[in-house]
C-alpha cells in the first residue's frame, strides 16, 4: 500500500505496512533519527512529533493515519535550528543526556503555536507526558518561558 | 508535576471514596443478596420482588429483555430492566470515561496514566490529548486502547460514584445527553462505535458484560417500557461475585 505523506515540508510516496508505526518509518525507512524510541507504549514522550501541528507519539501511531496529512518532526522544526524553543534550549543550557529533548521540544513547540503565553500549570499539563529521567525539568520550563518572552 | 495533579484531583474529587465504593457496594450487595441467594432482585430497587425468580446468570453475562415479563406491572418491569442495563453502564469499561472530575480512569478505576486532564473539549489540553496516544482501534503491541472518536463524556454525563438513578435522569434528559431522543439514546447504545468497544477492550482488560446487541436489546426494551428509572440508592441486580464498579449508594445530591 503506497502512502502519501508531507513529511518537514516534502511530499513523499512510501510503500510500507500500514500498519507500520510511524517511528519505525521516520527512523529505519527515512533515516530521520532525531526522534527517538523510549518506551514504545506512548508513555515516555520520547518519539513525540507533529500529525497536521497536533503531537502524537509516533512510537504508537500506525502510518496509514498520516495518510494525506503533514508530518514534522525535530528535523523540520526550522531549517536551521532557529526556531525560538531550539534557541532558548542552547541559551539555557537545558539537555543533560540529552535522549528526550527532541519530543520536550516538539511539545512545547505545540504549545506555544497554540499557547504563546502559556502560564506554568499549562506547561507542565501540556508536557505531562514527555520523561526526563535526568531531572531537567526545572531547565525546560525556563527555556518554554523565554522562548515565550516571559519575563523569568 | 505529577503529584500536583493527583493533589489537584484529590481536592476535586473524593478520591478515597471512589475506590472504596466497590468494596462498599459489594458488601452491601452481600448483604442484599446473601439472605435470599442471587436469585432475588431485591437490590435493583424498592420495586416488589417477581412473582419468579429473575434467571441466575455468570457475572460476565446478561439477562434478557424476556427475563423481566415477570414484572406484571409495567412501570417495575422498565425500572428493573434498567437496573440490568446499568451493570454495564456502571462497568468499569464505561466509567471510567464518564469521569466525575478533570482526569479519566483506567483499570478498574485507577487515575489514567501518564497524567492527562479533560481539557476544554472533553479531549485533553494541547501536547496530552487523547488522540496524541488513543488510535481508532486498540493498538495491542503496545497494550494502548482505542476506538474512532476516542475522548471523555462531558461532565454533565459524569457516572463515576453515581448510582442507577442518577445515571438513568441523566441519560433521559436531553439537556445532559446531547440533545437526543429516547429513539436516538436506543441507536447510541445499540450501534455507537465507542460504546462498541466496552465489549472489545482489548489486552487484558476486562469487558463490560454481555455484549453490545444484547446491553442495546435491553435499552430499548427500557425505553419501550416508559424508560423509568430506578430508586435513589438502587444497585444493579447483579449475581453475588459481581462488582458494580465505582457503584455506591447515593448520600447526597451530584
Amino acid at each position: 500500500m503506497s502512502i502519501h505523506i508531507t513529511i518537514n515540508g516534502k511530499a513523499q510516496q512510501l510503500d510500507v505496512d500500514p500498519e507500520m508505526p510511524l517511528l519505525w518509518l521516520l527512523r529505519d525507512v527515512l533515516g530521520l533519527t532525531g526522534t527517538k524510541y523510549g518506551c514504545g507504549q506512548a508513555l515516555c514522550g520520547a518519539c513525540t512529533v507533529h500529525l497536521d501541528g497536533q503531537v502524537i507519539r509516533s512510537c504508537c501511531t500506525p502510518a496509514r493515519r498520516a495518510d494525506g496529512r503533514s508530518l514534522t518532526t525535530i528535523e523540520g522544526l526550522s531549517p536551521d535550528g532557529s526556531h525560538p524553543l531550539q534557541r532558548a534550549w542552547v541559551e539555557q543550557a537545558v539537555p543533560q543526556c540529552g535522549y528526550c529533548q527532541a519530543g520536550q521540544i516538539m511539545t512545547a513547540a505545540a504549545l506555544l503555536a497554540r499557547r504563546p503565553k502559556p502560564s506554568d500549570a499549562e506547561i507542565d499539563q501540556s508536557l505531562a507526558g514527555n520523561l526526563c529521567r535526568c531531572g531537567t525539568y526545572t531547565r525546560i520550563r525556563a527555556a518554554i518561558r523565554k522562548a515565550a518572552g516571559i519575563d523569568p | 508535576m505529577r503529584a500536583r495533579l493527583e493533589t489537584a484531583l484529590l481536592g476535586a474529587r473524593p478520591l478515597a471514596s471512589a475506590l472504596l465504593s466497590p468494596l462498599l457496594a459489594s458488601a452491601l450487595l452481600a448483604g442484599l443478596l446473601g439472605a435470599a441467594g442471587c436469585q432475588t432482585p431485591r437490590a435493583q430497587n424498592s420495586a416488589t420482588a417477581p412473582p419468579v425468580p429473575l434467571p441466575v446468570v455468570p457475572e460476565r453475562e446478561l439477562r434478557a429483555p424476556d427475563a423481566f415479563a415477570v414484572y406484571s406491572e409495567r412501570a417495575e418491569r422498565s425500572r428493573a430492566l434498567f437496573g440490568e442495563a446499568s451493570r454495564v453502564l456502571l462497568h468499569a469499561r464505561c466509567v471510567n470515561c464518564h469521569p466525575s472530575g478533570d482526569v479519566p480512569l483506567q483499570r478498574q478505576g485507577l487515575l489514567h496514566d501518564p497524567p492527562v486532564l479533560r481539557g476544554p473539549d472533553d479531549r485533553g489540553v494541547v501536547g496530552m490529548e487523547c488522540t496524541s496516544c488513543h488510535q481508532d482501534q486498540n493498538l495491542e503491541l503496545a497494550r494502548v486502547p482505542g476506538a474512532p472518536n476516542w475522548h471523555l463524556a462531558p461532565l454533565s454525563m459524569a457516572w463515576a460514584g453515581r448510582d442507577a438513578r442518577s445515571v438513568c435522569e441523566q441519560i433521559k434528559d436531553p439537556a445532559r445527553n446531547g440533545g437526543k431522543s429516547l429513539p436516538q439514546i436506543v441507536d447510541h447504545a445499540q450501534h455507537d462505535a465507542l460504546v462498541a468497544w466496552g465489549w472489545g477492550p482489548g489486552s487484558e482488560r476486562e469487558p463490560a458484560p454481555g455484549s453490545q446487541a444484547q446491553f442495546g436489546a435491553l435499552v430499548a426494551a427500557w425505553v419501550e417500557t416508559g424508560a423509568e428509572c430506578p430508586a435513589p440508592g438502587s444497585v444493579p441486580t447483579v449475581p453475588l461475585g459481581g462488582v458494580p464498579a465505582l457503584q455506591r449508594p447515593r448520600t447526597e445530591s451530584p
